[in-house]
């Protein structure tokens, strides 16, 4: 049987008309068949590797990157990430570079801003390149994982009391056009903190959203003071859309960097995943490949789960890696396949919602649809207060219960409804201006907690069955009975 | 024999031509057999063999492909996939191909899976206490017990594989200590046997007979084991949109269902939910044995990350485990959360394969391939049970020392969850699964807003099992089950009809027998179907106690409507404590339950006696 060494010998000297240079990963070819979008086919190989990082060289000198989509007898599809223009099949060359794409990963890189493939794009020193790790990642063991239990309090009543984050989550934003999810993310990694105190590293990727977008980040990041603690990669709206599938593996590895060989806490922010489903979507009609729903690939669930799994906690570290994507549902449609797949990976979702934004709620946050898969492990008694998940659930029913009546009401009108479903009616409508709506001002978890059972004081006590355990002991505010008292 | 053909296949050794994704084409392949498993690559990655033609083998590989170049050598082991089967599986957990991953992470030192890993899937060091139950000269056919060991506090039943022919045992070790390499007997024609053997996952193991499903599994959930019960060796599917609460569920299951082992199959969920079972069960108590949980779970993870023709496989390694225990005579569930992961995973590969697609992309072997699955589910007498009687009504799981020989019966009940796309029912998984599933018990998205939880919805959700387990709640638990079940749905039901009229005359135009109708259905609904899966005292609810709290609000209705009809106000009928008494009972200890139950039943009756002499 031969080694696999001694059946390249010949096929070597076969091509070598066509390439250029003698040893394998200097080889040049020069068998460029076919430009399709943002794929080119390259003919004549050997021994190509799946997934490998190829180097293209084309006529003016300049050089494009791209990494083997598939590898047929010796035929490889190689995605160009820069975008084809500008590539032709007669004097670009190939070159292939023997390893999968990777990232350089050091605690410099705090501060620095990269562009979505991972080089520099600010002003300071070009990165030295001592630690590089495949940006693809490898899955996390199950057996390794630590359950994420640490609350986070970010500030705002409608998480930190209803759908609380905790630290290892990976809680998107569902926003829709012109909705302020941008606002919302900044004013979370402004105030995140969890309740020891440590505070986060910020590791942001850009994935095609505007200049104006990325420069807001950017002011909100330096006005906190937080430029330093940033890692920022951008890749905005005019750059490749190909690059986008590179940025966010390019941001998680060096989260996991961070998080797992510096013990930091660090929190991922990827804005927006649709851009970057958008261009899976735009490489899989390139190859022709079988679509799913929507035109999408049928393999976007996995795809999106080696980005979105890459969030967590493991054994033997004190890091944490929290994942905060923000994805706009194309046509406010939460079922559309973007949003739909992502709900089924991640660990629950914040929604936004038009109707309040409207009505000016800062943050405009529908609580209904919102969850937080894991928010039971993160609160009670030790974490945060034995009454949080009691007092959760019952604001949660009764402002779907008031929810509902506005509905009826539409029909029959107010007089029609009982006066208890009256109470109801004007709990919700308090609920939405006191409780959701907190403008940029950031509530700690005790002023939230309070405010939740000052809002119950509304509904007909008899009804308080979820928190009926603790009535006696939260039913009043401390300083509202003091009050009260002195009047 | 089998040792022979599998040499023979030793020789066959291709070259790979092309890689796309997990899908391998190699040539110079002829004389691989279909499914056989193959080791790819310089790294020795594991693959299976999906399509041929002429030379060329088509090759689904179960680990990352990345770095596979065209040339490397493709290697034919001569066997299918197959799981090992043996002491030591329970507490266990396993990725999609059965490598341990406990282990998996000694070895590495490290968090992360890298590839090409080759352990074995049981502990071979261990020793176990191997007691026999034959001796030489006996006669043994396939599936008879040859002795026992014990694994934690159930009893391991060391089965003669299937396939192996009747015969004489030649040599038999006596009662002491071994490991699963060592060799416990020979038989006649030379076959060694050994505590474990292996069995290829894609062939259901046989049984003796296939009996009729009339035991209910019992869940302790009071949706399921009142509303719509299915039967232990049923199977139900579980379809909800993201967030309502499929693997609350599925874990809820896991840990209070009335058998003797769960197989927990993670296919392509998140990794924190099967760190989430491994950090809770071993802190939880069994009901039934007070041991710890884990010690009757087998877990099987194939995160959705990890790769994904694991995936497609490991739905198979969970069932063939099942399988297993079902032929020592115990009564086995499966929850496989989620099965929609894995009809994708299928689709995936047939879209590498280029074959033509069926409906939304699936693959037009979906609705074969989800029959069969659910078909290995079932309720049975298995190989070793030559020496009981065949009565359909005896109870299962008998794990006395007495009738170790041979148990009547063990079943495998399965669960599959199934996330649909965008919450839409007619997609492809969940309409093919409802062809096959007995049991359809359909969460709901407007539920869960509502924080109503299990957010079952109990107009969509059915069972096919009522009659078949019918008359083990008449003979176990009560004479008027049946009907009291009936009056609660016909309630259920009266309310959605109410309610479409006050959507539009309003509340204050019903009369007042409807606002009680109303109001009881809301008692139903909070007292008695809400249970919240983290609470200490509700999680699990036995079925007497079930039945209890059903017929305390049935008595408040017929009373109370009684009242009414005497003349009555509703809201002297509404006043006083009761029904908040009512509402805290499914959080009662059940020792101060039995006592609160009996002084409210009374309660209700003096309360509405009084308002009659008023």
């Amino acid at each position: 049987m031969k080694t696999a060494s001694q059946q390249v010998a010949p096929k070597e000297s076969e091509e070598s008309s066509a390439i250029v240079g003698s040893a394998l990963s200097t080889t040049r070819y020069r068998t460029l068949r076919m430009v399709a979008g943002p794929l080119v086919i390259v003919d004549r190989i050997i021994e190509v590797a799946y997934d490998e990082t190829v180097e293209i060289k084309l006529s003016d000198g300049t050089f494009r990157h791209g990494k083997v989509l598939e590898v047929n007898g010796d035929t490889a599809i190689v995605q160009v990430f820069e975008g084809t223009s500008g590539i032709d099949v007669k004097q670009s060359t190939v070159r292939f570079l023997g390893e999968a794409a990777k990232m350089e990963v050091s605690t410099t890189l705090l501060g620095r801003v990269l562009n979505g493939t991972g080089t520099p794009i600010d002003k300071g020193a070009p990165l030295d390149g001592t630690q590089r790790r495949d940006i693809n990642g490898a899955p996390i063991n199950p057996f390794m994982r630590i359950q994420p239990s640490d609350f986070i309090e970010t500030g705002i009543s409608a998480i930190d009391g209803l759908n609380v984050l905790v630290r290892g989550q990976k809680l998107p934003i569902f926003t829709a056009s012109g909705l302020p999810a941008n606002e919302l993310a900044a004013l979370i990694v402004q105030q995140a903190r969890v309740l020891s105190g440590e505070e986060f590293a910020v590791v942001f990727g850009a994935m095609g959203i505007t200049n104006r977008e990325a420069s807001y980040f950017v002011k909100k990041f330096e006005e906190s003071g937080a430029l330093e603690r940033v890692v920022l990669f951008m890749n905005l709206a005019n750059d490749p859309t190909v690059e986008r599938i590179l940025t966010p593996r390019c941001a998680l590895t060096v989260a996991e960097y961070l998080a797992f060989d510096c013990d930091m806490q660090v929190l991922v922010v990827l804005s927006d995943m649709t851009n970057y489903c958008e261009a899976l979507r735009e490489i899989s009609t390139a190859r022709e490949e079988v679509p799913g729903r929507r035109g999408y690939p049928g393999y976007l669930y996995t795809d999106l789960s080696t980005i979105y799994e890459r969030a967590g906690r493991i054994k033997g570290s004190k890091g944490s890696i929290t994942q905060l994507p923000i994805l706009t549902m194309p046509d406010d449609d939460i079922t559309h396949p973007i949003p739909d797949l992502t709900g089924y990976i991640t660990e629950g979702q914040i929604v936004l919602s038009r109707a309040l934004h409207r009505r000016g709620l800062f943050p405009p946050i529908d609580v209904l649809p919102c969850l937080s898969r894991l928010m039971n492990s993160g609160i009670g008694e030790g974490k945060t207060r034995e009454d949080h998940s009691a007092l959760a659930n019952q604001l949660y029913a009764a402002y779907a219960h008031g929810n509902e009546l506005r509905q009826l009401v539409a029909i029959v009108g107010e007089e029609a409804l009982s006066s208890d479903d009256q109470k109801y009616l004007k709990f919700a409508d308090e609920f939405e201006a006191r409780y959701i709506n907190q403008g940029e001002h950031g509530r700690s978890l005790e002023e939230t907690l309070w405010l939740g059972w000052d809002l119950l004081t509304l509904l007909p006590p008899q009804d308080l069955t979820r928190v009926k355990k603790y009535v006696e002991k939260y039913g009043i505010h401390p300083e509202a009975e003091a009050t009260q008292e002195g009047e | 024999m089998e040792r022979q053909t599998q040499a023979s296949f030793h020789n066959v050794r291709g070259s790979i031509v092309s890689i796309v994704g997990p899908v391998v084409g190699v040539e110079h392949m002829a004389g691989v057999r279909m499914y056989d498993i193959v080791r790819v690559g310089n790294a020795g990655l594991m693959g299976e063999v999906i399509k041929l033609r002429d030379d060329l083998a088509t090759i689904q590989v179960y680990e990352e492909t990345a770095g596979l170049r065209a040339g490397e050598p493709v290697v034919a082991t001569g066997r299918p996939l197959t799981v090992e089967l043996g002491p030591g599986l329970l507490s266990s957990i396993f990725d999609g191909i059965q490598r341990p991953l406990e282990q998996l992470s000694a070895q590495e030192t490290e968090a992360f899976i890298r590839r090409g890993e080759q352990i074995s899937p049981l502990d071979r060091t261990k020793l176990w206490d191997f007691s026999p139950l034959h001796s030489v000269g006996d006669t043994v056919s396939a599936g008879a017990v040859l002795g026992t060991v014990e694994e934690f506090a159930l009893l391991h039943k060391i089965l003669v594989p299937p396939h192996v022919p009747t015969q004489k045992i030649a040599e038999i070790v006596p009662a002491g200590q071994y490991s699963l390499d060592d060799a416990i007997a020979k038989l006649e024609d030379g076959t060694e046997l050994k505590l474990s053997h292996h069995w290829p996952v894609r062939e259901p193991r046989p049984y003796a007979q296939k009996l009729d499903p009339s035991i209910p599994f019992v869940t302790g959930m009071r949706i399921l084991d009142t509303l719509f019960p299915i039967a232990l060796g049923g199977n139900a599917i579980i379809p909800g949109g993201f967030g309502t609460g499929k693997t609350v569920t599925q874990q809820s299951l896991a840990k209070w269902s009335d058998v003797d082992v769960i197989v927990y199959v993670g296919c392509g969920e998140r990794g924190n939910e099967m760190t989430e079972v491994l950090t809770e069960f071993p802190a939880l108590e069994d009901p039934r044995s007070s041991n710890p949980l884990m010690q009757r779970t087998v877990l099987v993870a194939n995160t959705s990350n990890m790769p994904v023709a694991a995936r497609e496989a490991s739905i198979y390694v969970g069932v063939t485990i099942a399988e297993y225990y079902r032929d020592m005579g115990y009564s086995v569930a499966m929850m496989a959360d989620s099965t929609s992961r894995w009809g994708e995973a299928l689709r995936e590969v047939s879209g590498r394969l280029e074959e033509m697609p069926g409906e939304e992309g699936y693959p037009a072997y979906l609705a074969t391939r989800l029959a069969a699955f659910y078909e290995r589910s079932g309720r049975v007498i298995p190989l070793s049970a030559t020496v009981c009687e065949v009565e359909g009504e005896q109870k299962p799981s008998q794990t006395h020392l007495s009738d170790v020989s041979g148990a009547c019966e063990g079943s495998v009940t399965m669960v599959g969850a199934v996330s649909p796309a965008g919450g839409d029912m007619s997609e492809p998984i969940t309409q093919n699964s409802l062809r096959v599933a007995g049991g359809f018990w359909a969460l709901d998205t407007d539920l869960a807003h509502k924080r109503h939880f299990p957010a079952i919805n109990w107009t969509k959700s059915y069972t096919l099992f009522m009659d078949q387990v019918v008359g083990w709640y008449r003979d176990n638990v009560a004479t008027d089950w049946p009907q009291k079940r009936t009056s609660a749905m016909g309630i259920l039901q009266k309310e959605i009809e109410l309610n479409e009229i006050v959507q539009l005359v309003g509340p204050d135009a019903l009369p007042d027998s409807e606002k009680l109708t109303l109001e009881i259905a809301r008692m139903l609904r909070e007292d008695f179907l809400q249970q919240f899966a983290f609470d200490e005292v509700d999680a699990y609810c036995t079925i007497k106690k079930q039945y209890d709290l059903l017929s305390i609000i049935l008595l408040y209705a017929d009373e109370s409507r009684e009242a009414l009809a005497k003349g009555a106000t509703l809201s002297s009928i509404l006043e006083g404590p009761i029904r908040g008494k009512i509402a805290s009972l499914k959080t009662t200890e059940l020792e101060t339950f039995k006592h609160d139950v009996k002084q409210l039943t009374s309660d209700v009756r003096a309360h509405m006696s009084q308002l009659e002499v008023e």
